[in-house]
């Protein structure tokens, strides 16, 4: 008895070191067997099977709660259930609206009536009015009750669940085979996908580390480039098969960037590893101490990333000098920045900050849109560690990602670096279907200034002013 | 609905970051839109009118986000969507001592919380006098809230103080 069982844990050993030599073999040459590929299609079907299901038990419900409500309800309400329910087909970009907003304001552009109502038309008003308090009042309600901005810094909320713990919205028991595929689906993730995954990830690592050591005794030169190439490519696409990322490269050999800046929106630090299954870039950031800091001299000796100091962040000049003189470098690799600055969750793109701009002339954006059916991608900085947050990206179902390499971008005469920032980011946004906002990230973390009061008062004042 | 107050409950607790279960003056603020809207501390504070203490919890929340759905023709239970509330609401934006009156100061102060510097002092006056004058009956100088219902009866405030709600 015990014999066998000891034959069998050795097959399930060997069987294991297999695979995970295939997998490093295959991430070393760029193929792949398209198992993640079929992985995720039939994991689509398991959705679609779980989205019919919750969708006719919330429709059952529903019309047993109509019922009792509609008994109550008078004749207005009818035109605005008929409005509502032909409104509800448009898709949405995000499925967190809870009401349709009738006025708004933002700092840059003041007051704005997105529902283009005929009765909110203020451009005949000429006089204040004491009822026009009312235009403000209800448009901060509507703020209170949901506005464009804190909502993209927390997780996207899916139009279906996904049979993740972390998504339920509090899903009650709704059928015995939800529930049965629910707890299968724990089981292969927690324990057999996640040792699977750690495993290669730590390959990844040691190999990324081992590599950029030896890359770092030979001298500077085109042999050193190319292994640095080929090396760095390799590591990362074990480190890719670790988060099970299935990534889709659109227009990659048109425009890919060899050389300059590359700007890419920004949803969670695993973006770089994204990015470098298919191209190297030179980092710039932050040099931070620990296991990072380990990581990131690892990578300077095999290339020239830019590092510096918190201290010397302060100094814009610093930081734009050396950044200039990497990318006049033509040797030097594509230099990779996160204008945004912060993560966001990849609803939509907010507000580019110009340093990365005013470097040069030319810019090559990326867009990354990650599929959040099947594992949020988001990292809330505010709320979890990054430990957690790889751990939660590693027992997801899988990373599923689209890159979009756009065209390159060029500053247009007498334009400034912030018109700039901007038309590329209506780009990426366009590239990526994600909404474009003109708010700053930095929000996330700071207060609102008090001088962006002031648009929307002009405009309102422009209203009122008899003169 | 019951799914519009799962959503209002679940926005709720995303804006209350401490997880108390109530929320501040700062979770509210914490919302951009909010805090550069002109008459941002008013409404505000209006949440706190209802809970006369410093923190709201999701039953003051409701009570005031209450008054601005849509009035229905006929009455029913619900008393707090009401023309009259809703008008009650707004008056309340501007009478800050709860005196009942709106002031020539209390106008001025909203006046110039919503235009800042971009008109001038005399204009200001001048726009506030005329108000006062229009709605004014019983020449005491200052609004009470018949004279303010009288002056709104041509408006619809309905239309202007409700939320249009999804299903």
């Amino acid at each position: 008895m015990e014999h066998f069982l000891k034959t069998i844990l050795y097959l399930i050993f060997i069987i294991i070191i297999i695979l995970l030599a295939l997998a490093v073999v295959l991430a070393a040459l760029g193929k792949s067997l398209g198992v993640r590929q079929w992985y995720i299609n039939k994991l689509l079907v398991l959705f679609e099977f779980g989205r019919v299901r919750i969708n006719s038990y919330a429709e059952h419900e529903r019309h047993r709660f109509d019922i009792v409500e509609s008994s109550e309800e008078g004749l207005p309400e009818d035109d605005t259930l008929s409005e509502t329910s032909q409104e509800s087909e448009t898709p949405d970009a995000d499925s967190y609206t809870v009401i349709r907003r009738d006025i708004s304001i933002s700092a840059t552009e003041g007051i704005k009536i997105p529902s283009k109502r005929p009765d909110y038309d203020m451009s005949w008003k000429r006089e204040f009015n004491i009822s026009d308090i009312m235009y403000f009042l209800k448009c901060g309600m509507e703020s209170i009750i949901q506005d464009d901005v804190t909502q993209r810094f927390a997780a996207e909320e899916l139009k279906s669940w996904n049979l993740l713990t972390r998504t339920d919205l509090g899903y009650q028991f709704i059928s015995w085979r939800l529930t049965f595929l629910y707890g299968i689906g724990c089981a292969i993730r927690y324990c057999i996908l996640l040792p699977f995954r750690m495993i290669l990830c730590c390959c990844g690592l040691t190999f990324l580390i081992v590599s950029t050591f030896l890359i770092g005794y030979f001298p500077d030169g085109k042999s050193k480039r190319t292994l640095n190439r080929i090396f760095s490519l390799m590591a990362h696409r074990i480190l890719c098969r670790a988060l099970s990322a299935v990534v889709t490269f659109h227009d990659s050999d048109k425009y890919r960037p060899k050389n300059g800046i590359c700007v890419a929106n920004h949803t969670s630090p695993l973006d770089v590893v994204i990015l470098s299954c298919d191209n190297c870039y030179a980092m710039v950031g932050q040099s931070h101490s620990g296991f990072l800091g380990v990581m990131q001299r690892a990578l300077s000796r095999a290339t020239s990333h830019i590092w510096f100091e918190r201290s010397e962040i302060k100094d814009r000049h610093l930081v734009s000098e050396k950044m200039k003189e990497h990318v006049d470098n033509e040797d030097k690799l594509p230099i990779l920045i996160f204008p945004e600055g912060t993560c966001i969750n990849n609803t939509s793109v907010m507000m580019f900050k110009k340093g990365g701009f005013e470097v040069s002339p030319v810019v090559y954006p990326v867009a990354i849109k990650y599929d959040s059916r099947f594992g949020d991608a988001f990292w809330n900085s505010g709320a979890e560690s990054m430990v957690r947050h790889i751990y939660n990206i590693m027992t997801s179902w899988a990373l599923v990602a689209h890159v979009w390499y756009l065209p390159p971008m060029t500053r247009l005469e007498g334009e400034d670096a912030v018109s700039f920032a901007n038309r590329v980011k209506a780009e990426i946004a366009r590239a990526g279907g994600l909404v474009d906002l003109e708010w700053d990230g930095q929000l996330k973390r700071m207060k609102v200034k008090e001088t962006w009061k002031s648009k929307s008062q002009q405009d309102y004042s422009k209203i009122i002013k008899t003169d | 609905s019951s799914n519009q107050i799962v959503r209002l409950y679940s926005r709720f607790t995303r804006l209350d970051k401490n997880n108390r279960g109530v929320l501040t003056r700062e979770d509210f603020l914490r919302i951009p839109e909010l805090a550069i809207n002109p008459l941002g501390d008013r409404i505000v504070h209006s949440f706190f009118l209802e809970s006369q203490c410093e923190t709201v919890n999701f039953k003051q929340f409701m009570s005031v986000l209450a008054r601005f759905r849509p009035t229905k023709s006929k009455e029913i239970k619900n008393k707090l969507n009401t023309r009259e509330e809703k008008l009650k609401f707004a008056f309340r934006m501007y009478d800050l001592d709860c005196d009942q009156k709106i002031s020539r100061d209390e106008l001025l102060a909203v006046l110039h919380m919503m235009v800042g510097d971009n008109i001038s002092e005399e204009q200001l006056n001048s726009i506030a006098d005329r108000t006062i004058a229009e709605a004014d009956e019983d020449g005491d100088r200052m609004i009470s809230f018949e004279e303010f219902k009288k002056v709104m009866e041509r408006v619809d405030v309905e239309q202007k103080m409700s939320i249009r709600f999804l299903n």
